[in-house]
């Protein structure tokens, strides 16, 4: 490394003038950011073709403090929003960052089609397993026992196991990571920046403020405590295996990565195929 | 996972920066340097939290883990090489004396 | 800037609304289209399939229009010329998009091919009754631009103008078709491709450190920038600032808001466009659009037959409303005749733009057919005693 420079690495992906950040202390949402920061150095795109997509929530506020075409869309649609901006521009990197309840509750039918279509987003979910925004409302993540403002007795409904979800729907590259495991995400980050098709991570993290306190789990340190005493990785796991119950074990790692031709690669081979010379390609 | 050799035995040593006033006190930081480089200050910051402050400075081994976690993005650390004759490097106690921003 | 040569299909056709309009869209550089199916609008994108890999464009069918409506956005800001179609249950479904769009001032086209509501209604058959949400839908306080064709030349002319305006304007614009004149069959003459006129995108020229994504030039609007070019902005649903960046408080949406609302109504008469009939010296004006216009035309020349004088304003931009036009008018005419297949939506303008100076008579009908000239003419001569 060179001379010292009194810059944090995660400065160049910020709009350091909206610094401080909304989030609460303890919340994980930064420290996933400064994975998303190491994965984009290490991955050396440039950022000007970076295109960074969230929707309504605590963690879709990411979108506002990051230094890239950043786009704060609507209440669940991050994904169809990116997926008009990758056709439209399908030089740039689109990268979904949203929560739980946005892409996985009102965004849902978005996602499982993106991923059948296998268009080529790399979309980042934040799993508080609960509704940070609106104070603590039961999400289609929340384990069953849990108690939300809205759950006041206990959940009582089966959680989705995301990485499944996005498995059986068509994802091409899918990983589980805690905010405790920085060095793995940021690792998965970078894998999945460089893969074609559409990707998701999915990271557990501590929602401090309301999770974990209406919980009674403590505050964002003891969770991430707890994520480490608790995380078995086991990378190549079958997705069907990966339920999370109420503070139970959390089975982390890489379970899907695997090759299958985009949106884009399908559509303009179906194109070439029945039109040949008359395919006129995409005229931006 | 980051090096744990000591500092003496490598071809570099750790400088930690640390921007005081962005810190909200969750304690990762503390917690998670492998070396302890780190404890909760006394001292209040502006908005009232207790950032880190240095009690192993030595120890440090520019391994970024404390950048990696804090979700306030007010800590990292870097490596500096040693046999470099790098210009005075500010210190993590100016910065952080500074309100840890140039 | 005019057309492409390219993708215009240049010459006379016998063509329904619903395919003019597509054309239309190709014609004015549409190279984006997200739609989900559904009755009276599905051929519109049908077309687009058909057509798009061979204009250079993209279509894709989504699945459900909260996403063709939003697509449609992320393609803009990637550049392109974007529209999506649909009709009653979907437009409903494309409110909060509308609203995006409009506080994002992301230009957009919409196209609604009215049949009967509320809910599923009449599927296959006529009505013009989303005038009001084409306005209003949406929550908060916005502005939309609106046209509404009466045959399919126009729902070729009017496409065009619709993504001009878009573009002009930053902002939203809803093409109101009906079913009617969506499956109405007649000629349409394409004209060459170097007599459409298009407005480019407003792209900046400045250097990124210099670009303000929001700030406005004097008419109120701010220039554009493409994902992908280096500007690295923030686009966002929330009350921003010239920066994109949220500022939630009162003076900032104060300032936003008034803005967003400025633009178009301060530009009101510059977009306003209506065909006139005898009105020079009419005493029992018809107001009409759309299809219904065309019946409301055929009743006003059976009442000129009597002697009646009757004359017909047909607004083709039906938002903003042309009230400077109606307040002329009331000065001078007799009566308002507002012809129109809902039960009585764009009455209340007429009624509020004349201001109690002539009377106000509404026909209304609930759709599926339009109405009967002789019923028209009956009104009319009530009008004229
Ligand atoms: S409410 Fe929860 S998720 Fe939202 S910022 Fe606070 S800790 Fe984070
Ligand atoms: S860089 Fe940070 S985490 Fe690493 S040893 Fe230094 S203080 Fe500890
Ligand atoms: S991780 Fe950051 S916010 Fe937390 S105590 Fe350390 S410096 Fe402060």
């Amino acid at each position: 490394m060179s001379a010292p420079t009194a810059m944090n690495p995660v400065e160049p992906l910020l709009r350091s003038e909206r610094m401080p950040h909304i989030w609460c202390p303890g919340c994980g949402i930064g420290t996933t950011v400064n994975c998303f920061a190491r994965a984009l150095e290490r991955s050396k795109l440039p950022l000007d073709r970076v295109a960074l997509v969230s929707g309504i929530g605590c963690t879709g506020r990411v979108a506002g403090y990051v230094h890239l075409d950043s786009f704060h869309t609507t209440h669940g649609r991050a994904i169809p929003f990116a997926t008009g901006l990758k056709l439209a521009r399908p030089e740039m990197t689109v990268v979904v960052y949203s929560g739980d309840g946005d892409l996985i509750a009102i965004g849902g039918n978005h996602f499982i089609h993106a991923a059948r279509r296998n268009v080529d987003l790399k979309v980042i979910c934040v799993n508080n397993f609960i509704y940070g925004m609106t104070g603590g409302q039961v999400a289609p993540t929340t384990p069953l026992g849990a108690t939300a403002t809205t759950a006041p007795y206990g959940a009582f409904e089966r959680p989705f196991n995301l990485p499944f979800l996005a498995e059986s729907s068509g994802a091409v590259y899918v990983a589980r990571w805690t905010a405790y495991h920085v060095q793995h995400i940021a690792h998965a980050m970078a894998e999945a920046l460089q893969k074609k098709g559409f990707c998701f991570i999915e990271i557990l993290a501590p929602c401090p403020t309301l999770y974990q306190r209406r919980n009674r789990l403590g505050d964002g340190l003891e969770t991430m405590r707890y994520y480490k005493q608790h995380s078995v990785i086991r990378n190549g796991a079958s997705t069907r295996d990966l339920d999370l119950g109420f503070q139970s074990e959390i089975t982390v790692g890489k379970f899907v990565d695997i090759e299958r031709p985009t949106l884009q690669q399908t559509m303009e081979a179906a194109y070439r195929q029945a039109l040949q010379q008359r395919y006129a390609g995409w005229r931006a | 996972m980051p090096p744990t050799a000591t500092p003496a035995a490598r071809k570099f040593r750790g400088e930690v920066f640390i921007h005081a006033d962005r810190c909200k006190g969750c304690g990762f930081c503390i917690e998670f340097c492998p070396p302890q480089v780190l404890a909760a200050a006394e001292t209040y910051n502006r908005h009232g939290y207790h950032p880190p402050r240095l009690v192993n400075e030595a120890g440090c081994t520019g391994c970024d883990l404390c950048g990696l976690y804090c979700p306030d993005f007010a800590i990292y650390g870097v490596r500096v090489p040693l046999a470099a004759a790098a210009p005075k490097p500010e210190t993590s106690r100016e910065l952080a004396e500074a309100g840890g921003r140039r | 800037m005019t057309a492409d040569p390219k993708t215009v299909l240049t010459g006379p056709h016998f063509m329904d609304g619903n395919h003019a309009a597509c054309e239309g869209a190709i014609a004015a550089g549409a190279n984006f289209a997200a739609g989900y199916p559904i009755t009276p609008s599905t051929e519109i994108v049908e077309r687009f399939a058909m057509r798009a890999p061979l204009v250079g464009a993209t279509f894709l069918q989504m699945e459900d229009e909260l996403a063709s409506s939003i697509a449609i956005l992320g393609a803009a800001w990637g550049g392109a010329k974007a529209f999506t179609v649909t009709s009653g249950p979907g437009f409903s479904l494309m409110m909060e998009h509308i609203g995006y769009a409009a506080m994002t001032e992301t230009p957009s086209v919409f196209v609604n091919v009215q049949r009967g509501g509320p809910s599923t209604g009449l599927p296959t058959l006529p009505a013009q009754g989303d005038m009001m949400q084409a306005r209003w839908g949406s929550h908060g306080d916005y502005e939309i631009i609106a046209l509404s064709p009466s045959s399919p030349q126009e729902c070729f002319d009017l496409m065009v103008d619709a993504f001009n305006f878009a573009e002009q304007y930053r902002n939203p614009v809803i093409v109101l078709m009906d079913e009617s004149v969506g499956h109405m069959t007649e000629k349409v003459v394409i004209p060459a491709a170097s007599q459409i006129e298009l407005f480019p995108h407003r792209y900046t020229r400045r250097a990124a450190a210099d670009y303000l994504p929001f700030q406005p030039w004097p008419d109120g609007i701010p220039e554009f920038a493409r994902a992908g070019d280096g500007y690295r902005f923030h686009v966002t649903g929330l009350t921003h600032n010239e920066h994109g960046y949220p500022a939630i408080n009162a003076p900032q949406q104060q300032e936003l808001v008034g803005r967003l609302v400025g633009k178009i109504r301060n530009h009101a008469e510059a977009i306003a466009r209506a065909e006139e009939c005898r009105l020079e010296d009419a005493q029992i004006v018809l107001v009409a659009y759309g299809i219904t216009s065309r019946v409301a035309l055929r009743a006003m020349q059976m009442a000129r037959e009597e002697r009646i004088p009757a004359g017909l304003l047909r607004p083709i931009v039906v938002w903003p409303f042309p009230e400077k036009r109606i307040r002329e008018l009331a000065a001078r005419a007799r009566a308002f005749i507002v012809v129109e297949m809902n039960y009585g939506q764009m009455v209340r303008e007429v009624e509020r733009a004349a201001a109690g100076r002539c009377k106000t008579i509404l026909m209304p009908h609930a759709g599926g057919a339009v109405h009967r000239p002789e019923a028209i003419l009956d009104i009319i001569r009530e009008a004229a005693q």
